[in-house]
Formats: structure tokens, sequence, C-alpha cells
């Protein structure tokens, strides 16, 4: 499989704050969550590797191109998504549009009016009239104008309510139907990756704990609840985290088959990508 | 096709999908020629990633029961279907060999576990 970004070794200082030699990939045709709670890094990543601000180390391959010899032909082929929307308040959205098509060999004005419609948005409106999730809508419809094949996204839709979370990822499902197409999509919200996403990437203070197919994470996780009185310490040392009560325990495990044999209450169910994460991230006091 | 998955099984996702496909195909509800759907839409559909569908395609690939055409998509193949009975017939066989193993141990003859598989078949029918 072809990777649509290849991240080695990326470093950024910021204060206290450092993005720790980091390592991933996104692969094409898919969709990567990049998934970690606020502040473990997400939006400095992906202001790293799209070069909007200075790193201290480290190489970024677009379709195994550098970015700084290649930064035209790459850029013409990414779609942008940032959660403040780089506009200028002042112009509508039709201003705003014809400053940013020039710089794209291949701006569709059809596929932008229909993306304007999709999200009824006005063109005649001013920027700085838009709410939180008007912005969020408008910069994808630009960043779905210019038949981009790869889709930037830094939490796009934290200003959305439900269903417009919905609308906006089956656009993206939308966008991924033709080849060649891959999304790398953060969002602290991970339920909206429950359905969409193929790859999971979590990110905590600045390093990366995982990179992961989510149907492997799925298959090799799974939520285990029971009685407290069949809790013994051999079972305790299978969980990754334990949740216990008065009258029971529940915990997420890679070994829910082994639990099973050991204690015959126990009842096994699927557990969420939010489970997950906090299996990894969520345990360590501050 | 029907294709359920469930996500509190032991069994890994690609495999439960796989193994309801091969399932189809024996059943003859897929045949040969067949398309199947594309990665991305199969996989929306039954809500997994469509590296989970790329990758059940793929060992049917391997396994000889679909072709896949650049540009065109994954089709059904029918040139293994019979080492895939035979694979089947194979387990089926493993299955007996406890069963009168067992049969044995407990002291039931031939004729009676012959008249109880007999029995137990037309119940299931």
């Amino acid at each position: 499989m072809q990777n649509a970004i290849e991240v080695a070794g990326l470093k950024k200082y910021y204060g206290n704050f450092c993005l720790n030699e980091i390592s991933f990939t996104v692969p094409d045709n898919c969709i990567t969550g990049f998934i970690g709670a606020n502040g473990a890094g997400k939006s400095t990543t992906i202001r790293a590797i799209l070069r909007l601000i200075r790193t201290d180390g480290g190489t970024v391959r677009f379709w195994g191109m550098e970015l700084d010899r290649h930064e035209q032909e790459i850029k013409d082929r990414i779609g942008v998504v940032l959660d403040d929307g780089a506009f200028y308040d002042h112009l509508t959205m039709a201003q705003m549009k014809s400053i940013l098509a020039p710089a794209y060999s291949a701006w569709d004005e059809k596929a932008f009016r229909a993306n304007m419609e999709f999200f009824s948005l006005d063109p005649k409106q001013k920027i700085a009239t838009l709410s939180k999730g008007m912005r969020a809508k408008y910069a994808l419809a630009l960043a779905l104008s210019h038949n981009a094949d790869l889709l930037i996204m830094d939490e796009p839709t934290s200003g959305l309510d439900p269903l417009v979370r919905r609308e906006f990822m089956d656009l993206i499902l939308d966008f991924m139907k033709k080849d060649g197409k891959s999304v790398l999509f953060s969002t602290h919200n991970v339920s909206d990756l429950e359905r969409v996403a193929d790859m999971l990437l979590l990110i905590h203070k600045g390093n990366i704990v995982f990179q992961a197919e989510k149907d492997a994470l799925l298959d090799g996780h799974k939520l285990v609840r029971g009685k407290k009185s069949e809790l013994t310490e051999e079972i305790k040392k299978l969980f990754l985290t334990l949740n216990e009560t008065e009258y029971a325990f529940e915990g997420v495990t890679q070994h829910a088959g082994q639990i099973k044999s050991l204690c015959a209450g126990a009842v096994v169910e699927r557990a969420t990508i939010e489970d997950i994460m906090f299996a990894y991230v969520g345990g360590e006091k501050e | 096709m029907n294709v359920i998955i469930s996500y509190t099984s032991d069994k890994p996702l690609y495999l439960q999908i796989k193994d309801q496909i091969k399932e189809a195909i024996l059943k003859g509800e897929l045949r040969d020629g067949d398309l199947l759907p594309s990665v991305r839409a199969f996989a929306n559909d039954i809500g997994v990633s469509v590296l989970t569908t790329r990758r059940v395609y793929d060992e049917l690939e391997q396994e000889g029961l679909a072709v896949s055409q650049a540009g065109r998509g994954t089709f059904v193949s029918m040139g293994n279907l019979e080492l895939l009975r035979d694979s089947k017939r194979r387990a089926v066989e493993e299955d007996m060999q406890k069963v009168i193993h067992h049969a044995k141990v407990f002291g039931v003859t031939k004729e009676e576990l012959q008249k109880m598989v007999e029995i137990l078949f037309e119940e299931e029918e």
C-alpha cells in the first residue's frame, strides 16, 4: 500500500511541550483518525507536517515527495480544514473563494457551488458573521472543490451539532469513493470516527501511542463486566483498565477469552474507540 | 447474501465476513462471475474498515474464490469450489472422528450412532 503521508522523526519544541520525534504514516485509500486529548499535540503535528510552523527536525513526505522540494505540486493535491479557518473576516465567502481558487490548478467551480448548496451556505454572506459550524462547513466546501487527493482536517467537527456532523462524515465517505483518496482527520470527539475511520493514530503528550487498524483494535479489545465476588488477582492482571464498584467490575482487556474461562459469569461486550483510547492514555494521573 | 457480524465474538471481523461469503458461495447465493461490491461500499454497508474488506477480498483471491480485475472490481470465481467443498468435507470428517471416539469411550455402538445421526439429520431439516 502506498502512503499519502510519511512522517519520520518529527520534532517540535514549544515551551514545555514537545513533539517527541514522532513517526507515522497515512496510507492511501484510508481515512486515518488522529485522536488524543486536548493538548496532546494533534494540532501541532498537523501544522508541522503542512509546514505552517517551523519544526526542529524530521522529514515529511507526501506520496513519496518531500514538501520542501515539491511544495506547489503537493499543496495542489491537498485540501486543508483547520479549526480556526485562515480566512479574511471582512470578505464574503464568494470573495474569499476568488482569492483562493486561482491557487489550484484543478479548481472545480461547479463542485464548489454544489458543496455550498449542500451545506446551505450563502456565498454573499460575510465571513465575519459565520458561526463556528458554518466556518467549518465553508472550509470543507473549499477543500472539496479542487479535486484534492488528500484531506487534512484539524478538529473539523468540533463546532458542529450531531446532525450536521453526520452530514459532514457522509461527505467525507463520498469523497473516499474514488480511488487514490486519503484523509487525515484529527478529533478529540472519537465517536465521529467509530463509523468512518479505517486507521487510528493515538497521540499523547507529544508521543505516538499507537497506529493501528480500527477493526484490529476492536477485534483485540473487549469490554468485560462481571461480579465483584468473582474478581481474583489473577483476573485483575488481565485488564488494561479496571473499574470496580461495590457490586461489579468493568474493564477493557485484550484477553477476553481467558477472563471468560476463569470467570464464568463475565459478560463480554464491544469496546468503543473511546474505551480503548482511555485504556491507553486515561489511566495516568496528571 | 447475508453478512452479520458480531463484535463480541472471538473470531476476528475479517474472518467472520470471509466465512459468510464462502458460505454464500457454497449455498449458491453467489455465482461464478458475480461482481462483489467495492471494498469501500461493502465496508460502509456492514460498518467495518475498508482495510478489513480489502483483506477479505485478498484472501478470497488467494484461495481461488475471487478474481480481481484492475479498474473493474472483484468477481466471484468458482475455479476452486471443489477444493472448498473438500476442505469443508474434511472438517466434517474431523468432527465425526471426535464423535466416534466419544461413542467408543461411552460404549455407544455403531448401530446406535447411525440411528442418532439419522434422527438428528432429519430434525435439522
